[in-house]
């Protein structure tokens, strides 16, 4: 297990879209160091052939019928929205001018 | 009838059905106490009066007709914040969310209305429910009724304390790590962790999606196995529902009997770090369920020890995926479209605002435990702790009937206390935590005051998967017998506020 550097934090900042100021990077990478050390204790479980669980129902692939139903109408989708335009979500520049 | 406040839910459905009392009185009795001790409490984040009074009045119309209505027909509840009701305020006690009004019902308020359950409003609660003291709100911290400098517990602060102050007989919480069991230990309330995939997710703002589950809150439990039995049951909306018959939990918080069953006291959580007057209450409650008849053996889960750790890298890891959605485009906060910035620019400045620390926090942990390089060592891992912690849980249950502990190390801390130390945060929901990585049910029960200070003492009741039910055969029968020996329930030695 690696210590989390201020440079992580920023880095971690950019992966998950969070404008983070200076202080918060000091304050983040101390915290998420302390936290990390103390949740490392899981690598002492040699764990080799102990299979991996991600939820607590071993359930695939639950469909159902492929019908259609009503929805929410285009004025509810577009109801919370913080712009819209022409019955659209509208949206910041998503492409770089040049 | 009298002291309108202060009737459980039962009671007051019965008197409703009988006429002896209006939907619109108890409703209107639980409002006036909002106005009256909210101002101290901050138990809800929003009310809405007139819509609460027109779902009492329709109750009573029902009453007037004849139409048979359900068990808790005219019962007023506090809904928690992360669950969307259509056309209310829904914030998940965050910022990103302030204003929004949500186009649909979630599952559990459809079966709320379906019960003839009056919503009055919804309560506060830890931002996104990461917390354990209902202080990570947004909108300001949540107090505890048994001393207004404490915590009311979290995530769900605000449901546990508006049963505390009288101010609803029901309310609803979400438990991912122990947010509904740990408010009903610090707030001398009943509250219940079912099984995974027995109550709908459905319009549940999600939290960790594998771990998250709704779940009922009230002052005895038989109120809650009645607002259990309203909200389970399979949903084609929610893909991990289970689509098998509720156990029957009202039956069994009438039966309320131990005799012959087998108690599993779980080595692991208790003892060491856990509070003298926690560890005393806990240990009468083991001598009157003997005295009841159950047998109480102790039993070993030792890969318990590194439930907290498991849980503090799967958790994050799924947080930070499941609030990927919150990025300002289709709902909620937009920061900095000024025309100039582009989408992902205005993304990280939303998020940077509309996020707290806690937040935050957890989002980058997830963020690192998934990355490139670390997933095998912290998510993976964390994984096939989670596969050993379900295998102490099957072990033991092979055993016993049911395993309790403790449900939080301490009672009620004080407001600030540990606000800034995340670890000292995290220690909280220690004993709760296992159950929420297996996916089994668990309930919290009032088992009496800390000598010390004062304050309740919860005690956890942990179930296998689908046998909910025996949380309330063994809860019930340890509540009348405390209730016999006090001549009342716990909650009644709250103080006035």
């Amino acid at each position: 297990m690696t210590s989390i550097s201020r440079a992580d934090v920023a880095h971690l900042g950019r992966l998950a879209r969070l404008e983070l100021t200076e202080s918060e990077l000091d304050h983040y990478s101390e915290q998420l160091d302390v936290i990390l050390q103390s949740v490392a204790r899981i690598s002492e479980v040699a764990a080799d052939d102990i299979p991996p669980m991600s939820h607590p129902i071993p359930m695939v692939n639950v469909f159902r019928d492929d019908v259609v139903k009503p929805s929410l109408t285009r004025e509810e989708a577009l109801a919370a929205a913080p712009a819209t335009e022409d019955d659209r979500f509208r949206v910041p520049r998503i492409l770089d001018e040049e | 009838m009298s002291d309108l406040i202060r009737q459980n839910a039962s009671v007051l459905a019965n008197a409703i059905a009988t006429k002896e009392v209006s939907a619109v009185e108890v409703t209107q009795a639980h409002l006036d106490r909002i106005t009256a001790v909210d101002d101290k409490v901050h138990a809800f984040l929003h009310v809405n009066a007139q819509s609460a009074l027109d779902q009492a009045k329709a109750v009573d119309a029902k009453v007037a007709s004849g139409v048979p209505l359900g068990p808790l027909a005219g019962v007023p509840l506090g809904l928690k914040d992360v669950l969307a009701m259509k056309g209310e305020p829904t914030t998940a006690g965050s910022r990103i969310l302030e204003g929004w009004r949500p186009p649909y019902d979630s599952t559990v308020v459809q079966r709320l209305r379906a019960a003839d359950i009056v919503i009055l409003g919804k309560t506060n609660m830890d931002e996104f429910a990461m917390g354990s003291s209902t202080e990570h709100s947004a909108y300001g911290a949540t107090h505890n009724p048994w001393d207004l400098d404490r915590i009311p517990g979290g995530s769900g602060g605000g449901s546990a304390a508006a049963l505390a102050a009288f101010e609803a007989p029901l309310a609803i919480g979400t438990d991912t790590g122990g947010s509904i069991r740990q408010p009903a230990s610090v707030t001398g309330t009943v509250g219940v962790k079912p099984t995974y995939g027995g109550v709908s997710r459905y319009g549940q703002i999600a939290l960790a999606s594998s771990l998250d589950q709704p779940g009922p809150c009230a002052r005895t439990v038989l109120d809650t196995a009645l607002l259990h039995a309203a909200i389970a049951g399979y949903d084609p909306m929610d893909s991990t529902s289970i689509n098998a018959a509720v156990p029957d939990v009202i039956a069994a918080a009438q039966r309320a009997d131990v005799r012959g069953m087998k108690i599993g006291v779980v080595k692991e959580l208790g003892g060491d770090g856990y509070q003298a007057g926690v560890s005393q209450r806990y240990a009468e409650a083991l001598e009157i369920l003997q005295g009841l008849g159950a047998e109480v053996i102790e039993v070993s889960c030792p890969s318990f020890e590194y439930a907290l750790g498991a849980y503090y890298l799967i958790l994050p890891s799924e947080a930070s995926s499941n609030l990927a959605r919150f990025d300002g485009m289709r709902y909620g906060l937009r920061v900095g479209d000024d025309g100039n910035n582009g989408v992902e620019q205005v993304m990280s400045m939303t998020r940077e605002a509309g996020f707290g620390p806690e937040v935050k926090r957890r989002i980058m942990l997830g963020t690192y435990a998934l990355s490139s390089g670390y997933y095998d060592a912290y998510y993976g891992q964390a994984q096939k702790v989670r596969t050993l912690i379900t295998r102490d849980f099957n072990a033991a249950f092979e055993q016993v009937d049911v395993l309790v502990s403790p449900t939080a190390p301490t009672t009620a801390f004080k407001l600030g206390e540990k606000l800034d130390d995340p670890i000292a945060m995290y220690l909280n929901d220690v004993a709760t935590i296992p159950v929420n990585l297996a996916g089994i049910g668990a309930m919290s029960l009032p088992i009496g005051l800390a000598p010390e200070d004062g304050l309740p003492v919860g005690f956890q009741i942990m179930a296998p998967a689908m046998a909910d039910d025996r949380l309330y055969l063994a809860g019930g029968a340890l509540e009348a017998a405390l209730t016999d020996k006090w001549g009342h329930l716990l909650i009644e030695e709250a103080p006035e506020l």
